[in-house]
């Protein structure tokens, strides 16, 4: 048997220097992710990191693994085609909002559909950084960026809706800022089997700073952030003072001390429940809410390759390996003397 | 009675009906058996271009043509010699393709009112004078076939179906035929179904009974067998010829092959056929586009696999960008086009050459990708076996044109041994010693492939410039000066790898006609027609687009004239213009149909003509 040799982060550092712009929300995703592969259990040479085109798209270049920087949205369908032929590799996807959601929108959702071995990091900053900053279609409503000066007309995505409406199994937000978080989201993704979405809050301090502050500041984050974790109730607040229950089908916060709620009264998150994770994807966005981070969703199903390997083995049962001298013989033939 | 038997050398033959009138089958019956008896053979099948046209309409008309000989056969024929036609519709499509003279087989019975009408007859024209140029016989097919099952107590619309078969035993008699084969696959196909069996097999004895017998067929054709290599042989088309070629390219290097699709007409069947062999180490991933079609192909090629993807005239269009990426990363790729009638959805049922300036310059930046043409149905087996050498020889993407007339035609096919094909495994780089990825082969100026999942080889490619040996992401100026001229010379260098350009007929003389893709067929006979004449005139044609052959140049300065027919506008004529300052003359007919070798013979006079 082959053992894994021991990792340290710095072998997933390459010799690259990274070229971010200083104090760009990446680094933090880039830290944790080489923080995280070591204890992966992944030989380092059973990674690729595949990408698109934007800000995000440079990471696999700083990752000392197997990486493909391809084309402008297309990121999940070259990495499809990698795991289809190779599913004995670890893919992972790195892609923006703009790559990911507006010229990749396509196949992300087909990726999530078919179930297929992705681990897709979704950097989403709620803005084009590599063109220079136009909106993107996570951007708000009424956002002015370069090529909205009155004002963003278009009506967002909302990540996490779109990926459960796609099918996902996996799917989760994590922040930036929140390095002890996103490690622990990066490896339940990489333990997932099936395509695993993270979105990841990322800051573009240059192009639509502050876009998460209220969930990520010191001062603000725990009135307005509500962790998930699987069997518990939806607290939050500075106090844990606060908790979410449904009213009918609507989520509503509530005071714990009051007296009118208790903790028996709230949302008990529950990572197999694909109604719960509609309502808690749908919190994003709802004034007056606290954003759920967390895995929203999380569930077990055959994933793409494993059903076509599945097939090939049926069909190799029933029918032998094929021999292609055979087939080419097989039927209607004659012989010419 | 008395009856003639003429001997012939080649034979057109056209079965036209209803949708629902079984002609593909028809024809596909009698293609095995002219097969058996050992003629070269060509056949085109014609589909309605609507799914469900209304029955005995214009637009249900479906048919299948068969051109058979004593000789070589490159075509399946220009206008047929013998027109099977179940109801006045396939007579109103197809009569313009019956040559003067020829023969009319028509189901008399259908010929009614109803059918006439939806046809646009105002008369029947079997009882008019109007086919007054053609041999009419005006058979009561659907009558004949009830009287032939009388006794067998089966539903009216079982029979009714069985009557192409009377059909064809006619013409098994007309063209002397054997009729075991048919007998053989009757047998197979319906078995446990004895009353079906016996239905299908008295029809068919009764038509081919019905030419014996009766008074008004007089004649009978002997077609001798043809001169054909030996071996054994399977009827094959181009689609089919164009997915088995990848497969056995796959297998010759001992690669899994993956296909990225997305359906398109007419290049569906390809990624259909391949679909059947999940046990023969083929993997096919319908995709949701034709970019993810591509560049999944690309994401499995960077894996170490065969990737290869097909479409047709828009989804190429749609890869565009991709082709670039591969150009870029330079991996392995086959990209099949199979031509159809453009711009935009154009004619998707019918077929063009349209779309070589496309797969030869339509890339943004310098990305030079080798381009191949098929010339026949077979001729897709080995343009494609060698699109995939190339590609893993070189690393690079290559593009396979063949068309809609082609890919749908068949001709018999001259099975090769698997063992005989060339062997083309790559070499995977497993030494991180030395390791980098854009070192190259110093003959072939290929890149080195080393794939996921080899320790010590962990290494970044991308759409981006890359540095020369090193791959990593450079803006240097000389640098991009240089990878852009180095991945055009290793392009070129294809050229040392592949056969010199023959030319059939004299290597010098009056007029030389240079051709690619299926235009072979028809320019080929054309061209021998004409020097069978006596004229001076010479045939060349290219698989090779890009690069082209070393000796063209050479070749094309060796006579006073060139014509190069293409259907298209003139996109060859424009290369080879370019290359070699020739003062070529097109002669392009955009249809949506081949060419027939008798408008290239009159082309072929008028510029001998002219001088
Ligand atoms: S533009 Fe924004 S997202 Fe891009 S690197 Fe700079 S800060 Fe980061």
């Amino acid at each position: 048997m082959n053992t894994i040799p021991i990792y340290t982060t710095k072998d997933f550092q390459s010799d690259q220097d990274v070229r971010w712009c200083p104090g760009c929300g990446d680094y933090s995703i880039l830290a944790q992710t080489q923080r995280v592969f070591p204890e992966l259990g992944i030989p380092k040479e059973k990674v690729v990191f595949v990408s698109g085109i934007g800000c995000s798209s440079r990471f696999p270049y700083y990752m000392n693994t197997y990486g493909f920087h391809g084309i402008h949205g297309r990121a999940a369908a070259i990495a499809s085609g990698l795991k289809i032929a190779r599913p004995d590799l670890s893919v992972w996807v790195a892609t923006g909002d703009g790559d990911g959601m507006s010229i990749g929108g396509n196949h992300f959702i087909h990726a999530c559909r078919r179930n297929i071995g992705l681990k897709i990091l979704l950097f989403n900053n709620q803005i084009y950084g590599l063109t220079k900053g136009q909106f993107s279609p996570t951007s708000l409503q009424g956002q002015v960026t370069k090529s909205t000066p009155f004002g963003n007309i278009d009506h967002p995505f909302n990540p996490l809706s779109l990926a459960l409406g796609a099918q996902a199994t996996f799917v989760a937000r994590t922040l930036d800022r929140d390095p002890k978080h996103m490690q622990t989201v990066i490896k339940r993704a990489a333990a997932h089997n099936g395509t695993a979405f993270v979105e990841i809050y990322q800051n573009c301090n240059v192009f639509n700073d502050g876009a998460f502050e209220l969930w990520t500041e010191k001062d603000s984050k725990d009135d307005n952030v509500v962790v998930l974790e699987n069997g518990k109730p939806l607290i939050f607040g500075k106090n844990k003072d606060k908790g979410i229950r449904l009213n009918g089908f609507t989520p509503e916060v509530v005071s714990l001390t009051d007296g009118k709620y208790t903790t028996g009264d709230l949302i008990v998150h529950n990572e197999k429940d694909s109604m719960l994770a509609f309502i808690l994807a749908g919190m994003s966005g709802i004034p007056n809410l606290p954003r759920p981070v967390g895995v929203v969703y999380a569930v077990e199903k055959p994933t793409y390759e494993q059903l076509m390997q599945s097939q090939i083995d049926e069909v190799a049962t029933k029918k032998r390996t094929g021999d292609l001298e055979k087939l080419f013989n097989r039927g209607e033939t004659w012989e010419v003397k | 009675m008395n009856k003639i038997t003429k001997n012939i050398d080649e034979v057109t033959i056209r079965f036209a009906g209803d949708s629902g009138d079984g002609m593909q089958l028809t024809g596909g019956q009698f293609t095995t058996a002219t097969a058996f008896v050992g003629n070269d053979l060509a056949t085109m099948p014609d589909y309605p271009a609507e799914i469900r046209a209304p029955a005995g309409s214009l637009a249900g008309v479906s048919s299948f043509q068969i051109n058979f000989g004593a000789t070589e056969i490159r075509t399946p024929g220009d206008k047929s010699d013998c027109l099977v036609v179940m109801n006045p519709a396939a007579l109103k499509v197809y009569l313009k393709n019956l040559r003067e003279g020829g023969s009319i087989i028509a189901n008399a019975d259908n010929f009614a009112d109803k059918n006439l009408r939806l046809a646009g007859y105002e008369s029947n024209p079997l009882q008019n004078d109007s086919l007054g140029r053609y041999q009419v016989y005006a058979v009561e097919i659907s009558k004949l076939t009830q009287n032939a099952l009388k006794d067998l107590n089966l539903s009216p619309k079982i029979v009714d179906r069985t009557k192409n078969f009377f059909a064809l035993g006619l013409t098994y008699w007309m063209y002397n035929r054997p009729m075991e084969p048919t007998l053989k696959w009757i047998r197979e196909k319906f078995a446990g179904k004895e009353d079906i069996i016996e239905a299908n097999t008295r029809v068919l004895k009764a038509g081919h009974a019905y030419g014996e017998t009766t008074e008004i067929f007089t004649v009978r054709f002997e077609v001798a067998p043809a001169q054909l290599p030996p071996g054994r042989y399977r009827s094959i088309t181009g689609n089919e010829a164009t997915a088995w070629g990848l497969m056995a390219a796959a297998k010759r290097a001992n690669l899994e092959l993956f296909l990225g699709s997305y359906p398109i007409t007419p290049a569906s069947e390809i990624l259909q056929e391949l679909s059947k062999y999940k046990n023969y180490g083929v993997k096919t991933f319908q995709a949701e586009d034709e970019i993810a079609g591509i560049t999944s192909a690309i994401g499995a090629s960077y894996g170490g696999a065969l990737g290869a993807t097909n479409t047709s005239g828009p989804g190429l269009a749609l890869k565009t960008e991709a082709m670039g990426l591969a150009v870029m990363l330079e991996l392995p790729l086959v990209i099949i086009d199979v031509q159809r009638g453009g711009p935009s959805t154009g004619l998707p049922t019918k077929t063009e050459q349209a779309d070589l300036l496309q797969a030869v310059y339509g890339r943004n930046g310098e990305a030079p990708i080798p381009v191949f043409a098929a010339c026949s149905p077979t001729d897709c087996f080995d343009t494609t076996f060698e699109a995939s050498r190339i590609a893993l020889k070189y690393m690079t993407p290559v593009i396979v044109l063949t068309d809609g007339y082609i890919a749908n035609g068949a001709e018999p096919w001259l099975i090769p041994k698997i063992s005989e094909l060339p062997d083309l495994s790559p070499t995977f780089v497993t030494n991180p010693e030395g390791f980098a990825p854009y070192k190259r082969d110093p003959q072939t100026l290929a890149r080195m492939w080393a794939i996921p999942g080899t320790p010590g080889l962990e290494h970044r490619i991308g759409g981006l410039e890359k540095e020369n040996i090193t791959g990593n992401i450079s803006y240097d100026p000389d640098n991009h000066h240089l990878m852009i001229t180095t991945r055009g010379e290793k392009i070129n260098n294809i050229t040392n790898d592949i056969p010199l350009a023959k030319v059939v007929g004299d290597e010098s003389g009056d007029l030389l006609v240079v051709s690619w893709g299926s235009t072979y067929g028809a320019v080929h006979n054309a061209v021998e027609t004409k020097r069978n004449e006596g004229l001076s005139v010479s045939h060349l044609h290219l698989k090779y687009i890009n690069p082209l052959q070393k000796n063209i140049g050479e070749i094309l300065s060796n006579f006073k004239q060139i014509l190069v027919p293409e259907i298209n506008l003139g996109q060859l004529i424009k290369i080879l213009r370019d290359k070699y300052l020739v003062d070529a003359v097109g002669f392009n007919l955009v249809r949506g149909l081949p060419f027939s070798a008798v408008e290239i013979e009159e082309k072929i006079d008028e510029m001998i003509k002219r001088g």
